[in-house]
């Protein structure tokens, strides 16, 4: 056997973001031994990125919300694809979730009688965001990790886990290589819980760091498990659009929600255009209206800017397709017109979104208290991931468990902004807390030494090629454009079955590309195993949007622009056959129960 | 305002905001030279790189570009590339700053742009420095730990003005680039007895939480070294979230430590009380009733 420095665990964490962190505490609290393993430092992960605010329904607010009316606008916003179980649970558990993250230390900002706050988000029906300004990501993850090392979690910062360990049909454990020196590290374990985050690196335009390259999805395919709802990628409707070197980079919904408008070259306002008719009782008929709503006024509707994400997203393309964007190919953001209405706007604007504020001035030069910004959608979020038990998060394999973005089912079709928080937290939490249940069931899993030559073997091939191969970095940038170009926000058969042929490629060429250097932090070497996850996802992203012929959340085909509600009553299922091929397969949404149909009959 | 009129000032606004943000970004291409430091802690040099610029790019971009095209064994560190992780940090013509958030366009690219690793911790390899000293140093400072709850559906209360105060500290993105220009760490290398600002300031968003109830001016003293500071505020001014870290959290700090420790009073009184006079802080009792809880 290759030589391994050797690590043996009740359960492997693998990612250190805000479901990671949970999922790790949770298992320690339930006194299994614990190792939480991450690609970057701790505390640096994506959940550090969340803007918005995290959805639970406190009711601190507006006393008129409840877990149920939060189940009836995630299951809305998904579309009803949503796993209605994992719906409810989310609803139910998210507000002790955030009250719990308090007791921990985390300083949300206050109400004037000291409560939680919270403000309103697009498809949210009350003000249910508990925030802090615009930094809501940085003070869960800072909480979560500073609790985290206080208990009895093995932490290995800046290692990325390469394959799964299967003994028979059961999880083993992990294989993954220390990226300072490149040594490879196995851990032997009795249940595993992937807490990857996406898969947005693998379009051009995104708000994803690094990090994002599919590992937990490509590793749980690639270990046998179900995947579903890949079609659904959330493209968030605003991000930058300039300069360049930014594209992408997120403009929170925050703004909107503080009252900031959008606004096509024509000066039109045009988010009033086109309210779906599902969201028309809930929308604000006029501009006046809208903006009482985003100061708080209970009995107004949302600015139609506060629509969910996709529809405000294609709404945007729509402008810019059809000649009425902004200089850089986005439409206006604008928050400061709000100084006709209030006397200290500029500083209202700084204190409520001090990111949004820092981030335009630094890397655009834009006041966003005096100017608009220029924004347009960004790759942001996928809805799809490992299927998943809605009680427990166990995957379809034994022992493997998914949280938070990895994981699929809470979402559907669509994600509403300040339900991922939420949803890291609850699911971290049970994915933790069943994932250290099973482990105390299991005897030892026994670790294959032939599987785990061979995942070393095939990970060092890159430094065996000749070096005058290609590098790995072209190849990358080559899949994200064409993904961008050919699997993006607007999608059309023939265009995505040549994506399809393009992989095929893309996969030769991955194949061939040599690194140079030694294994000691080399990036080179890094990117070329994740360029394989990349393009194990891209495929099933592919794969699955050609099999939806239809278009409903995330996903837009321009060849089938209606929904169909033939494909609103099941999820698309993809799996590693057992030759290694791509199995595509529907399968139903059990029936949902009389009680939650009530709530949503309710609340429509 | 009439919404159109409005709607009109927001596009001419835009659209000249767009215009002079174009002239400010440099937008002919052009060539520039990194003079990156290469190698391991056993051996390294600063060498050239010369590599297109356009348009609105950061350093971070130019290492990348450089990194794909011209050395893809260049090692970095880097996650978010928006300002809000704080892994990016190094030494940009020796000043200490996120590589992601330094604009091209405020250097000067006649010259080489030096980019080097963060001099106050220990080398990696090219512009990747091993920072676990920091992750050490803040296990050496007790959790958080707060008070019973205010209600009994177990929820504190907490005004706004008390929260402000450590909202500030709890900005910090953990970047550690007020670790890198302390002195204490960077010239004298006493990352064991010594905290460092950004653990300071860690210490200070404890201290001063409305809910929390340790005392920790004790450690504050023997174990993180407060002492060691002389107020040079480097810290401060390298700071990319603007936290007035010597002032705001250190100098109330060592108020607090010198209140315990060298008050001649207050040991008289704590003598005669014949026990620890109160924490030093949050005495009022923090809650919203007095509206006062957690300031001094």
């Amino acid at each position: 056997m290759a030589e391994f420095q050797r690590h043996e665990h009740d359960v492997l964490v693998i990612g250190a973001g805000g479901a990671g962190l949970r999922a790790a505490i949770e298992a320690a609290h339930a006194g299994a031994s614990v190792a939480l393993v991450c690609k970057s430092l701790l505390g640096k992960a994506h959940t550090v990125m969340a803007e918005g605010g995290v959805a639970a329904a406190l009711a601190n607010v507006d006393d008129r919300d409840n877990w149920k009316v939060h189940f009836a606008d995630t299951m809305r916003g998904g579309q009803y694809l949503n796993n209605w179980r994992m719906a409810e649970l989310h609803a139910r558990e998210a507000p002790d979730r955030v009250r719990e993250l308090e007791a921990w230390g985390a300083v949300f900002d206050r109400t004037p009688d000291g409560r939680i706050l919270q403000r309103n988000f697009g498809g949210h029906k009350y003000p249910r965001l508990a925030h802090v300004g615009d930094r809501t990501g940085l003070e869960m993850i800072r909480t979560l990790q500073d609790y985290a090392v206080n208990q009895p979690i093995d932490v290995h910062m800046e290692c990325t886990v390469v394959a799964l360990l299967k003994d028979g049909g059961r999880i083993a454990g992990a294989i993954g290589y220390d990226r300072e020196r490149g040594r490879f590290k196995l851990f032997a374990a009795k249940a595993v819980v992937l807490a990857t985050g996406g898969i947005g690196r693998a379009f051009s335009v995104t708000s994803n760091s690094w990090e994002y390259t599919g590992d937990g999805h490509a590793l749980a395919y690639n270990a046998g498990a179900a995947l579903q709802d890949m079609e659904f990628v959330q493209f968030h409707p605003t991000g930058m659009v300039w300069p360049p070197s930014v594209r992408g980079i997120l403009v929170t919904e925050g703004v909107r929600g503080e009252g900031g408008i959008l606004v096509n070259r024509e000066g039109r306002r045009f988010m009033f255009d086109d309210i779906p008719e599902n969201y028309r009782n809930q929308t604000a008929d006029n501009e006046e209206e809208g903006w009482r709503y985003t100061q708080g006024d209970k009995n107004s509707r949302r600015p139609p800017e506060l629509l969910t994400r996709d529809h405000v997203a294609r709404a945007i393309v729509k402008e810019v397709r059809e000649g009425r964007g902004s200089p850089h190919g986005g439409v206006f953001l604008d928050i400061s017109w709000i100084r006709a209405k209030l006397p200290n706007a500029e500083a209202h604007i700084k204190k409520k979104l001090p990111s949004m504020y820092h981030q335009f001035k630094q890397l655009a030069d834009i006041d966003i208290t005096k100017e608009p910004m220029e924004v347009g959608p960004t790759t942001h979020y996928v809805m799809g991931g490992v299927r998943v038990d809605g009680d427990t998060q166990m995957s379809t394999v034994p022992g493997l468990f998914a949280a938070g973005e990895v994981g699929a089912g809470l979402h559907g079709a669509n994600r509403l902004g300040g339900n991922s928080l939420s949803d890291l937290l609850v699911f971290g939490m049970r994915a933790g807390k069943y994932a250290a249940e099973f482990a105390a069931r299991q005897g030892n899993a026994r670790v294959d030494a032939q599987q785990a030559d061979a995942v070393v073997r095939s990970a060092l091939e890159p430094f065996n090629r000749t070096s005058n191969g290609e590098g790995p970095y072209q190849v990358e940038h080559d899949l994200q454009s064409m993904m961008q170009e050919l699997v993006g926000i607007v999608r059309r058969e023939e265009e995505i079955r040549k994506a399809i042929d393009r992989l095929k490629s893309l996969r030769e060429r991955a194949a061939k590309v040599s690194v140079t250097g030694n294994r000691e932090y080399n990036p080179g070497w890094h990117t070329a195993l994740d360029l394989q996850n990349l393009l194990t996802v891209s495929e099933i992203v592919a794969r699955a949007a050609l099999e939806r012929k239809e278009s409903r959340g995330g996903h837009f085909r321009d060849d089938f622009p209606d929904k169909d509600p033939t494909y609103g009553k099941f999820n698309i299922v993809i799996k590693r056959g057992a030759n290694g091929e791509t199995q595509v397969t529907r399968e139903a949404i059990p029936d949902m129960p009389d009680n939650l149909k009530r709530i949503i009959e309710e609340n429509k | 305002m009439a919404t159109e009129t409005l709607a009109r000032n927001v596009v001419e606004s835009g659209q000249r905001a767009a215009a002079r943000s174009n002239t400010s970004a440099g937008t002919e291409a052009r060539t520039a030279t990194f003079r990156v430091w290469r190698g391991t802690a056993a051996q390294g040099r600063l060498t050239d790189y010369p590599t297109k610029v356009s348009e609105g790019m950061v350093v971070l971009d130019a290492i990348h570009q450089i990194q794909a095209e011209q050395a893809t064994d260049m090692a970095v560190r880097w996650n978010c590339k928006a300002g809000k992780c704080g892994s990016c940090s190094a030494e940009i013509n020796g000043m200490p700053r996120l590589m992601c958030m330094t604009r091209l366009s405020e250097l000067d690219l006649s010259e080489p742009i030096t980019v080097e690793p963060m001099r106050a911790f220990p080398l990696v390899k090219d512009l990747v420095t091993d920072v676990s000293s920091n992750f050490r140093a803040k296990k050496r400072i007790r959790r958080f730990t707060p008070r019973p709850p205010d209600a009994p559906d177990g929820t504190w209360r907490m005004s706004q003005y008390d929260v402000d105060r450590v909202q500030e500290f709890r900005k910090c993105i953990e970047c550690f680039l007020c670790q890198n220009v302390c002195h204490v760490l960077r010239d004298h290398q006493l990352h064991e007895q010594f905290v460092g600002p950004r653990l300071l300031v860690h210490a200070a968003q404890l201290e001063m939480h409305p809910l929390d109830i340790l005392d920790r001016r004790d450690e504050l003293k023997d174990v993180d070294g407060i002492g060691y500071c002389n107020i040079t505020k480097c810290c401060t001014k390298v700071c990319p979230e603007h936290i007035t870290i010597t002032d705001n959290a250190i100098i109330p700090l060592k108020e607090r430590v010198a209140d315990r420790h060298y008050d001649p009073l207050g040991k008289l009184v704590r003598l005669i009380r014949g026990r620890r006079a109160g924490s030093g802080k949050r005495e009022a009792g923090g809650g919203m009733g007095d509206g006062d809880g957690g300031r001094e």
